[in-house]
């Protein structure tokens, strides 16, 4: 037994036993589960279009039923015309589909909000999030980002509440209708001075720079710049 | 009684006496990075003892027929795999905390407590006190998470759990949350202070200088 199992014969065999147990159980865990991890996925994308116009309170946790009923009182989905793209972007957004899903927040039948989807380039991974506008199509209501691969306590921190918070209130195109938001290195003063700045984040400069690449790129000409306008023209 | 003694040390010893993070210095990565609120922490000790246990036991019942050129292979291969199945349990059935912990969960696979305590103690001893082993260093692992994190979201934001408990100055409270404590470095001033009191608790823990 002993010397058995120093020969090249047992080990191969050892080896190829050991790799059909675990990939055995590591892919049958993979399978069983998948159904309630995308149900987790889809509930959170809703959770995450919900606080980022704050229907939903940081921190607060509800029950599936109650998250399900929130969306679908205040939550439409509605499909839009896109721009053309632009692969050259430093947005790095390769291809844009014709159309795309937008989300208008309701009270009754009036619109109080519209979200974005967003993604973009960061450091190491596409980050993706969800942009809220006022109803005027101009002012932020808040930025928020479902998911991304940036640094764990660097680039990471673009999900956490106190940065995303600073958000609130700028405004993402001048007075001439160019968009004009981007995260700078450093602090930027309050939002009804300094209305298209975001502080950055320290350790994160290439993720922030890679949030405003996102900003300038889907509120351009190459996104929804074409839909943004006819919202600001006062178009339902 | 030195039986029962012996199983009783298993458990006991990695406490205080070879606490792994603190003695060994072993899992300080995940120490430092998961540990800026006390739930992360209690969710990560939960994941890294089943994982400890269940690859204890695993390579203890394998010991005599692992062949030995490919034995540390062959424990990789095991922790790896139970690391897999934990991630995707925990993304089934705690997703916002398996969100928070993102890349932490895979790192266990590198977590050098399991590949030490697999090598070093499930290789010469039976399932039974390999599962000791597996909970007492788990139990150790955990002492020293919930103790950092616990004073990190205690000192760092003056919650615990998520609940406000001293209320910041931001807030109309007296509380000045300390930065710091939110920071990595946090983590290794209090693992440093907890490495020292230790030490000082049990002199003969001290290692002899070098020459």
């Amino acid at each position: 037994m002993t010397a058995e199992r120093y020969s090249t014969r047992y080990t191969i065999g050892f080896a190829a036993a050991v790799c059909v147990v675990c990939s055995v159980l590591v892919s049958t865990s993979a399978v069983m589960l998948r159904d309630r991890q995308e149900e987790n996925e889809r509930l959170d994308r809703q959770e995450k279009l919900l606080s980022v116009v704050d229907l939903l309170a940081e921190g607060e946790e509800v029950g599936r039923a109650e998250l399900q009923a929130r969306y679908d009182r205040s939550i439409r989905p509605r499909t839009v015309a896109l721009g053309p793209g632009d692969p050259d972007h430093p947005a790095r957004v390769l291809e844009v589909p014709a159309e795309a899903t937008v989300y208008d927040v309701v009270d009754g039948d009036r619109r109080t909000a519209l979200i974005l989807p967003v993604h973009g380039l960061g450091l190491w991974s596409v980050m993706h999030g969800y942009l809220a506008l006022e109803p005027d199509g101009v002012t932020v209501r808040g930025l928020s980002f479902y998911r991304h691969g940036e640094t764990p306590g660097l680039g990471a921190r673009v999900d956490e509440p106190t940065w995303r918070a600073l958000w609130r209130g700028r405004r993402a195109f001048d007075d001439e209708g160019a968009v004009s938001l981007s995260v700078i290195k450093g602090r930027a003063g309050p939002a009804a001075d300094d209305p298209h700045r975001v502080d950055g984040l320290s350790g994160a400069t290439l993720t922030g720079t890679g949030v405003s690449h996102m900003m300038d790129f889907w509120l351009g000409d190459a996104g929804y710049g074409p839909y943004l306008a006819t919202v600001r023209e006062g178009a339902p | 009684m030195s039986r029962r003694r012996e199983l009783l040390k298993a458990v006991t010893e990695p406490i205080f006496e070879q606490n792994p993070v603190a003695l060994q210095v072993l899992g300080v990565c995940s120490a430092l990075a998961v540990t800026t609120g006390l739930k992360t922490a209690l969710v990560m000790s939960g994941a890294v003892a089943v994982v400890l246990c269940t690859s204890n036991v695993a390579v203890s019942l394998i010991r005599n027929h692992v062949p030995p050129s490919i034995r540390i292979v062959v424990q990789l291969t095991i922790i790896a795999s139970l690391v897999i199945v934990i991630d995707q349990l925990l993304r089934a059935f705690a997703f916002g905390t398996s969100r928070q912990l993102s890349v932490f969960v895979g790192l266990i696979i590198t977590n050098c407590i399991i590949m030490g305590r697999a090598e070093a103690y499930a290789m010469q001893h039976p399932p039974g006190l390999a599962l000791l082993d597996g909970i007492g260093n788990s139990l150790g692992f955990a002492f020293v998470l919930i103790l950092v994190a616990s004073l990190r979201e205690l000192l760092g934001a003056g919650q615990l759990m998520g609940v406000q408990v001293l209320t910041p100055v931001a807030e109309g409270g007296w509380y000045q949350p300390n930065g710091l404590m939110v920071l990595a470095p946090g983590a290794f001033f209090i693992l440093g202070l907890l490495v020292w009191v230790l030490r000082t608790w049990k002199p003969h823990l001290v290692e002899e200088e070098e020459v």
